[in-house]
């Protein structure tokens, strides 16, 4: 197929228009009267009478093109790229599940797409209840207390638990836990959303096989610390087995526990996090709840609560008593007599975002939830399976750091034979050509050549094979033609970029390119 | 293998400092810009700013990484090197020749603290 | 297993040959008994699609669609059909972030035209592949300010600025330690005097100002750049991106950064979300933006490519050093957008803003001719948005008048000190000349 390279802006033609608006108000400086043929409308005037000094000089140039020429465009644009339905999409640490369709049609349905966010409780009780019983639902598959779906993605998410755990010292006058500590295997993100909330990192050492080091972790607890945050399975897909232990001595110098819900997927039918010891924690529902990730989002990030923090969940609350749902602290005053801003939230932490989250996003993981119910206990199994099948069928042809039971996904350090240089790089790349989306890179740290392979439940045992044989056939080609493998990819729609000339002189919008 | 030279002291944080006078001039080792890989930016401080010794001072980027760059001494940087807003890749092509700042020293005994060029060579191996 | 899960119980059998285990039980052994899940989920069913739309048409039943004539940072414009049926493309709708730009030239190039079109709108140099929505951005936006003046740490927050971003505004720099100060207004203004003695205290890294502002007025901020700058802080201006195919540009106003929710960009009301935040600024304040950045580039054969640039900034790289925890962006609510602005184009994004003007306007004239409203702030300048005052008792007009099916604006006294009596009504392109003298016809029928 022809490889399509124009910009919206290059196919613009003055003139051009894809759109039709009613002419219910006239933009002809109302002189013209043209009714309507049930004579109902009336043209009003509605010349812009605004003071010049506050108009816009310029126009903007915004593409003039018709509705062909757009659909035709980003259709065309669309082909450029790969999702779950094109092929196999073993990212790491994302949890590239299928994206049901019936989700997809529920979150469009015209009785909640049309809700202004600010309508009365009344008229909005069929999108609260949708809101109230997801939050059941997730509080019965984590074991939390309650849940806020106002955050809007995992990091939000994340920062959100984070301040609920702040607010909780600060109430009790716990000024001192200022520190929390992180394992050093740990995603960027979890130091740089502590570090947005005003906490220090405290980074706990891992073991060889990645999990927490207790004995390191027995020495950074004190009375500064505010708590710990930790996934389970951790960064290379294996349980924290010492979880309890680490719960109990964290629980016991006063500091809360974190649970970053990305990798939550295999937990579903196996553990529970907050039966394990947590007391706060995030979900991503674009991974474990099937929402689809948007090429980067829309996502939602839920955060749970054990029973003792729910008071210092964000606003607003929805709750349900007599037969009502109602929006909880969904307003918030300007008072003459706080002129400096200060917070007013009483216990809560405060509010992260301007309505109830990405709602849409909520609709489909509840259309999930409904659509697999207590079956969802086969989600977590399942997972694992195919992630432990994926592993001990590629171990021969690549090197399995950490020998052990995995869970959703597990970690290679390149491939085990390096000897002709090829490298994690050059196989992600390679396996771009056979059409298959490249796992996770160079994540976790702990490896130099890192591979992370995620398969998710997803995944029919066929397709499992067909990629470990291209896997396997990868890695001969490495030995046999490491120069193909090091130049690839060879047949998708662009090669190799220059990444270093892109940061060293940005062109980041069409303007730039002129 | 990268390049240590003589004269010339360095940080165990990767920073040179050259003595001229009661003037510092600040750059990164050679050994610094081999890891990083190509530098695309480098993150100066303002002339005039006060800086104590280990404080950071500004950052050197690559595509996938960034190095966050600590000051060897104390005092007061009184000239940036604004070339490398322009051509970052300068301290690719010789780590030494392409200083960073330079600083009048408040306290010039913090040199002996340093390292010499032996002592350095030992922490790159 | 269902329609999610494809294994035969061979092909599990199988497997677990494979990986040497008797059952996938044994794949949990290391899971200590204690906090191994034990029982079922306390969750209905399994059901069918028939038995979920039937379900989600139940609960949609219990809502009541009403006519909008209210706003508050969420707007009722037209959507073009074209729309949903691109970004329900799976080659999009399924992707995640474009970590392999060869190939997701589609997410990478989309997120260009995005950049494009902001920069466009705003008149600045760069922005980001977009925010979770309106009010976190204007959240980075003040962390840039105080991330670019290094040592000071103080902002300065209009007062006509919408409520619920403060509050938003407030909780993040709260737990950050950076201390927010509210500017008074006059007259629904920013009382630049009061501003200029503020800025004189002295520690303020930047000033929000909002563009129309919370009370639907454009504010002329003539001179505020100057004032501002003077203290060597940055003025950050909060837009409703659809309106700047006529107002004047955070840019043309002296702003540095412009921040704000493209929700007014045809994207649907859906109770609040998805919607998406658009961050810009000026080129010198590149390095301290949050979030993904799209550039152009070329491959190896010389093709122009788009990809992710500017990395050292974020997260995955800078950790606890970055300025931002974000990770993605919002990105097919930026598809949505940038389909949105194709569709309008230059002629069509103006007569959206013209055709709410006369709606708008022709609503304010009707309203206050029946006498029972007065404007709350006389001869201010507006575009679609304006708050009124009125005699009738403010809670219970509104709840008659959603008894009808109309969204009577917001009343501002759940939001502001001394305006129980005021409401900010709204009306964009889709409202007609019937729905307003229906609600006006209501009002004066009404018998609170």
């Amino acid at each position: 197929m022809k490889y399509y390279d124009k910009l919206i802006f290059e196919i613009s033609r003055s003139g051009r228009v894809g759109y039709s608006l009613p002419k219910n108000w006239s933009t002809d400086n109302g002189q013209q009267s043209t009714d309507k043929p049930d004579g109902s409308l009336s043209i009003v005037n509605c010349q812009l009478s605004i003071p010049k000094v506050l108009l816009r000089e310029t126009p903007a140039e915004l593409p003039e093109v018709s509705e062909l020429d757009v659909v035709r465009h980003y259709t065309n644009v669309s082909n450029k790229n790969f999702g779950v339905e094109t092929g196999f999409y073993p990212l790491g640490s994302c949890t590239m599940k299928y994206n049901p369709k019936i989700n997809e049609e529920i979150a469009h349905h015209p009785a909640f797409s049309g809700l202004h966010p600010l309508q009365n409780e009344e008229s909005v009780q069929g999108a609260l209840a949708i809101y109230y019983h997801t939050a059941r639902a997730l509080s019965e598959l984590t074991g939390l207390a309650d849940f806020t779906l106002t955050p809007f993605a995992g990091a939000h998410g994340e920062l959100t638990g984070l301040m609920v755990m702040r607010q909780y010292h600060l109430l009790r006058g716990d000024t001192k836990r200022t520190r929390v500590i992180v394992p050093n295997s740990a995603h960027g993100t979890n130091p740089a959303s502590a570090a947005v909330c005003g906490l220090e990192i405290v980074e706990v050492k891992s073991t060889a096989n990645g999990t927490v080091d207790t004995n390191d972790l027995k020495g950074l607890l004190d009375d500064t610390i505010a708590g710990i945050m930790m996934t389970n399975p951790n960064t290379l897909g294996i349980y924290e087995t010492q979880v309890v232990e680490i719960a109990q001595l964290v629980h016991d110098a006063g500091g809360l526990l974190y649970y970053d819900g990305a990798n939550l997927n295999p937990m579903l039918g196996a553990s529970r996090p907050g039966d394990m010891g947590f007391d706060i924690m995030h979900i991503n529902l674009h991974k474990t709840f099937s929402t689809p990730h948007g090429g980067g989002g829309p996502g939602s990030g839920p955060v749970g609560v054990a029973a003792h923090l729910v008071d210092c969940l964000p606003n607003p609350r929805v709750t349900f008593a007599d037969g009502k749902y109602r929006i909880e602290n969904g307003k918030w005053k300007i008072e003459s007599s706080h002129p400096d801003g200060n917070c007013q939230f009483g216990n809560s932490c405060g509010r992260v975002a301007a309505f109830m989250g990405n709602f849409g996003v909520v609709m489909k993981a509840y259309t999930y939830i409904l659509s697999l119910g207590k079956d969802i206990k086969h989600v977590g199994p399942i997972a694992t399976l195919n992630a432990n099948y994926v592993k001990e069928s590629l171990r021969d042809a690549y090197y399995l750091p950490v020998d052990t039971v995995c869970k959703h996904e597990f970690v290679f350090d390149g491939l085990a034979d390096k000897s002709t240089g090829v490298t994690t790089l050059d196989i992600a790349k390679r396996l771009l050509d056979y059409g298959y989306h490249a796992p996770t890179i160079y994540f976790p740290l702990l490896f130099h050549q890192s591979i992370m392979i995620e398969p998710t439940e997803t995944e029919s045992k066929e397709t499992l094979d067909d990629f470990i044989d291209i896997m396997h056939r990868v890695a001969e080609e490495a030995l046999s033609d490491p120069e193909m493998v090091k130049s690839a990819p060879h047949t998708t729609p662009v090669r190799r970029l220059d990444e270093t000339t892109a940061a060293k002189n940005p062109l980041l919008k069409y303007r730039d390119l002129l | 293998m990268s390049k240590v030279i003589e004269g010339i002291k360095y940080a165990d944080s990767h920073e040179w400092v050259k003595v001229e006078g009661n003037i510092g001039i600040v750059g990164i080792s050679d050994y610094a810009q081999h890891s990083l890989g190509d530098i695309v930016y480098v993150d100066l401080p303002s002339e005039g700013d006060e800086i104590s010794k280990g404080e950071e001072f500004g950052a050197v980027e690559s595509v996938k990484a960034a190095s966050d760059l600590y000051s060897p001494v104390s005092g007061t940087i009184i000239e940036i090197n604004s070339a490398l807003e322009d051509q970052p890749e300068l301290i690719n092509q010789d780590a030494y020749e392409n200083w960073i700042i330079k600083v009048e020293l408040a306290d010039p005994s913090e040199l002996d603290s340093l390292l010499d060029a032996a002592a350095y060579e030992n922490i790159c191996e | 297993m269902n329609k999610y899960i494809p294994h035969t119980p061979d092909d599990i059998r199988q497997m677990l040959d494979k990986i040497g285990v008797n059952s996938i039980d044994d794949l949990f052994a290391d899971i200590p008994e204690s906090v191994r899940l034990q029982k079922e989920y306390d969750l209905p069913e399994a059901i069918s699609e028939e038995e979920i739309r039937a379900y989600f048409k139940a609960l949609g039943e219990q809502n009541q669609q009403q006519v909008i004539f209210a706003g508050g940072g969420a707007y009722d414009h037209y959507t073009p059909s074209a729309i949903d049926a691109l970004l329900s493309r799976s080659e999009f709708l399924t992707a995640y972030t474009p970590y392999q730009p060869e190939i997701s030239q589609g997410t990478l190039q989309y997120i260009f035209e995005y950049q494009s079109h902001i920069c466009e709108l705003t008149g600045m140099d760069c922005t980001n592949a977009s925010m979770y929505d309106g009010a976190t951005a204007t959240v980075e936006a003040i962390f840039m300010a105080v991330a670019q003046a290094k040592k000071k740490n103080r902002v300065l927050v209009s007062a006509t600025i919408n409520p619920t971003l403060v509050s938003i505004i407030n909780t993040y720099a709260k737990y950050k330690g950076i201390n927010v100060d509210i500017i008074p207004e006059v007259n629904g203004h920013t009382d630049r005097i009061a501003m200029q003695t503020m800025l004189a205290e002295g520690d303020v890294a930047g000033v929000l100002v909002g563009s129309p502002n919370h009370y639907g007025i454009i504010e002329d901020y003539t001179g505020f750049a100057d004032d501002i700058h003077a203290a060597k802080a940055l003025m950050i201006m909060h837009c409703d991106p659809s309106s700047l195919a006529v107002l004047k540009t955070p840019a043309a106003w002296g702003a540095d950064i412009a921040c704000g929710d493209g929700q007014s960009l045809g994207i649907p009301l859906s109770f609040g979300g998805p919607y998406v935040g658009f961050l810009a600024c000026k080129k010198e304040l590149v390095r301290k933006l949050p979030g993904r950045i799209v550039g152009a580039t070329k491959d190896v054969d010389g093709k122009r490519a788009f990809v992710l640039t500017l990395q050292a900034r974020e997260q995955h790289i800078r950790r606890e050093k970055a300025n931002s925890n974000i990770c993605s962006n919002q990105s097919l609510m930026a598809l949505h957008i940038t389909i949105y602005l194709a569709l309008m184009g230059k002629q069509g994004l103006r007569e959206v803003n013209e055709q709410s003007y006369g709606a708008a306007h022709y609503l304010h004239d009707e309203l206050v001719k029946t006498e029972l409203f007065t404007p709350a702030y006389p001869n201010t300048p507006f575009l679609k948005e304006f708050a009124l005052r009125t005699t009738l008792p403010v809670k219970a007009l509104q709840s008659h008048l959603a008894k009808h099916g109309f969204m009577a604006g917001i009343a501002l006294g759940d939001y502001r000190e001394g305006m129980d009596d005021c409401i900010l009504f709204c009306a964009t392109e889709k409202r007609t000349k019937q729905q307003i003298d229906e609600l006006v016809k209501l009002i004066k029928e009404a018998k609170l």
